[in-house]
């Protein structure tokens, strides 16, 4: 049996119970996940998905380098160049048809930080108020 | 949650997960609780089984939960308010309501009553298909046992009336006094794992951070001061739903969506691609190559929750702390780094966070709900919000003493049918939902091997007579089809669905019942029917290449 190096305590990412998961961690690849006994929410329990959804984490399908569209197709490309590219982009659009132009969907996949950060950006940078996500699904 | 902030003042969970063994009652009304909160159930199982709770179940379907019932009511789909009603009614009739909570701490009564004494157990009955009997043991099930609590989920929500759907939940809880007590109160569970978090610090187009309101002078000044520029118009912005119309206008030509897949969760996927193919300019970050991210003009590859720090909140409020176990793949970044460093380049002043917990830091400061909560409060259970400052201990139960807006609101709501019902063109309703084993529209859990073996393909749910009246056995393929799509998959026939009621879900893309449902939006909340459209069923032969033993 393989040993892990490290467990880690996280929050499950699938459903809004949130459950507290230990990550029995080495490399990159999760060998199992437990949950502690004395911590609400879930007080050691786990479902199907807590327990044992987390293979896509190292799923040959991770996107692992930007991409841009060229000639109809997305290809890689370095970071500055991508994120220069979109500032550019999004700067031009709101000076040319103003910020309203510009929609912003933020996640419930994503952190409280990540949210923040992204409606900050609509309403500080951007300058507009159209910003939401999927939580009405 | 529009229809709990209307009631209450604040749209979250009343109570906490922990505390749910101790009710004496239980109404779970819209949710199919064992798969889409497994661990949550557990505990409504165990105020069942060890606490001997009284369990009243209301679905379209004969969900899991139901064989915990103390009483199980098949209510036809689209219904749920004319259901809180007739409770209502009857509790009123025999007196079970709590008259000194009512005058203590809500308003609005008498003009609620009058529209619930317009639905005794008889018409409610007509309307929901569920016996009067059943709504009368219904109703003192739930008024008699104390303290009792209401779950509900999206069977709720996810309707053209959801917001009022929401009131008539409410308006229960406030008619027994079941709010502010423990293993009592109104509890909306949140699907996604930070609907809770992201509706909090501010991803909605009508509320800053902490649900401060975006056409308040006084919010409005506060973040203008901090964020040194002009703020918005006082208006909401677009919400979803209105954002993709906007886009096929040409109102809005520009983008940018992280770790969303609208493609797939949206309802009517061929609108919501011409929508986005209308765009100038579309960015998409996330994990994976999303069926979204075909439209886009820049993709940025995003770290999945295992890869970074942060903090998630439950559907309980509990904030938790979130942290990496290793690092992400390849170049791949958090998306609090690519949403900073693109503030930056923009020329946004101040955007210099070194860390996650120099981002919650500012969350606290400008949202009073979050006001206590700091990453090193967060090592051990997690903080539940209000925890307004450094020495507050959480909140596991709302509104004990007085509701955010003072007294809860009970809201007078009539029964109105769902925006398309069968006729003899499209003679069956289609109702959509979740399975156990996936999570959404399965970018993750399509690419976990055990879960894909689970459940590896659509199964839509057909009832035994419907199916053989319509020569489907077990596993056939049929198509469905509606006014705006079709969709072909095998069925699934037992005795789960109601007749005349089919079941899909939204996982699989190549049998996505998001073809066929409406988009035909709540006016308050903003939330699409996805529970109720018209289509019809036939059985077709199977597609090539598919063995049928398979
Ligand atoms: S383990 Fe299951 S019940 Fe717990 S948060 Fe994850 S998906 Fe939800």
């Amino acid at each position: 049996m393989i040993q892990s190096d490290r467990i880690v305590r996280t929050v499950c990412p699938y459903c809004g119970v949130g459950c507290k998961i230990d990550l029995h961690v080495k490399d990159r690849r999760v060998y199992r996940v437990t949950a502690p006994f004395a911590a609400p929410p879930n007080f050691g329990k786990l479902c199907v998905k807590g327990r044992f959804g987390h293979d896509f984490l190292w799923h040959p399908d991770r996107l692992t380098t930007p991409l841009i569209r060229r000639e109809g197709t997305l290809q890689p490309a370095p970071w500055d160049e991508a994120l220069d590219l979109v500032a550019a982009r999004l700067s031009a659009i709101k000076a040319e048809s103003g910020p309203d132009a510009i929609a912003l969907l933020c996640s419930a996949k994503c952190t409280n930080e990540e949210n923040y950060l992204m409606q900050k950006l609509a309403r500080q940078v951007i300058g507009t108020h159209n910003i939401d996500h999927c939580a009405r699904l | 949650m529009t229809g709990l902030v209307q009631a209450f003042g604040s749209g979250a969970m009343t109570n906490s997960i922990a505390d749910i063994p101790q009710a004496r009652a239980i109404l779970a009304i819209g949710t199919n609780t064992t798969e889409q909160h497994p661990v949550l159930s557990l505990q409504i199982k165990k105020a069942v089984r060890q606490h001997g709770a009284q369990l009243i179940v209301a679905d379209p379907r004969r969900i899991e939960l139901a064989d915990f019932a103390t009483l199980y009511l098949r209510v036809r789909p689209g219904t749920n308010p004319a259901l809180l009603n007739g409770l209502a009614h009857v509790i009123l009739a025999e007196n079970l309501h709590d008259q000194a909570f009512i005058e203590a701490r809500t308003e609005n009564f008498d003009a609620w009553r009058a529209i619930v004494d317009k639905y005794p157990p008889e018409r409610v009955s007509r309307i929901t298909g569920v016996p009067a009997d059943d709504i009368i043991r219904a109703a003192r099930l739930y008024a008699e046992n104390k303290p009792a609590a209401i779950f509900y989920a999206m069977g709720i929500t996810q309707h053209v009336d959801g917001h009022q759907n929401v009131l008539t939940v409410a308006n229960l809880a406030l008619l027994t006094g079941n709010p502010g007590v423990p293993g009592g109160g109104v509890n909306p569970l949140r699907g996604q794992n930070n609907v809770q978090g992201s509706c909090d610090v501010g991803g909605l187009p009508n509320v800053y951070p902490g649900y401060q309101r975006v056409n308040d002078e006084a919010v409005r000044a506060k973040f203008a001061a901090f964020h040194g520029v002009e703020q918005p118009p006082p208006r909401p912005g677009l919400t979803l739903s209105e954002m993709l119309p906007a886009a096929k206008r040409g109102d809005v030509r520009a983008m940018l969506i992280m770790g969303e897949n609208p493609v797939m969760s949206d309802p009517n996927s061929a609108h919501v691609r011409e929508c986005l193919a209308a765009l100038s300019f579309l960015v998409v970050q996330d994990i994976f190559l999303n069926e979204t991210a075909e439209y886009a003009d820049v993709v940025l590859p995003a770290a999945a929750y295992a890869e970074k720090d942060g903090t998630f909140t439950n559907t309980e409020r509990r904030v938790q702390r979130v942290r990496q176990a290793f690092a992400p793949p390849g170049d791949a970044r958090p998306d609090w780094q690519i949403t900073r460093d693109l503030a930056r380049r923009m020329g946004a002043p101040g955007w210099d966070y070194a860390d996650p917990a120099s981002i919650l830091a500012e969350i606290a400061a400008l949202t009073p709900i979050y006001g206590g909560i700091t990453f090193d409060r967060l090592d051990g259970d997690g903080l539940q919000w209000p925890c307004p400052d450094a020495a507050h201990p959480g909140t596991p139960i709302l509104h004990t003493m007085a509701f955010p807006r003072g007294r809860g609101l009970f809201s007078p709501v009539q029964h109105q049918p769902p925006p398309e019902l069968p006729d003899d063109e499209y003679p069956f309703i289609l109702t959509t939902g979740r399975v156990l084993q996936h999570w959404h529209t399965r970018t993750m859990t399509g690419r976990v091997g055990g879960l894909e073996f689970l459940a590896p393909d659509e199964r839509v749910e057909v009832h035994t007579q419907d199916a053989a009246r319509l020569g489907i056995a077990d596993g056939d393929w049929i198509r469905v089809t509606s006014r705006r799509g079709s969709v072909t998959a095998r069925a699934r026939v037992f005795n789960r669905p109601q007749r005349g009621v089919i079941f899909m879900t939204f996982h699989y893309a190549e049998a996505l019942a998001n073809e066929l449902t409406l988009n035909v939006f709540d006016p308050v909340s903003k939330i699409p029917e996805l529970k109720v459209c018209a289509v019809r069923v036939e059985r077709v032969p199977a597609p090539e290449g598919v063995s049928l033993e398979s």
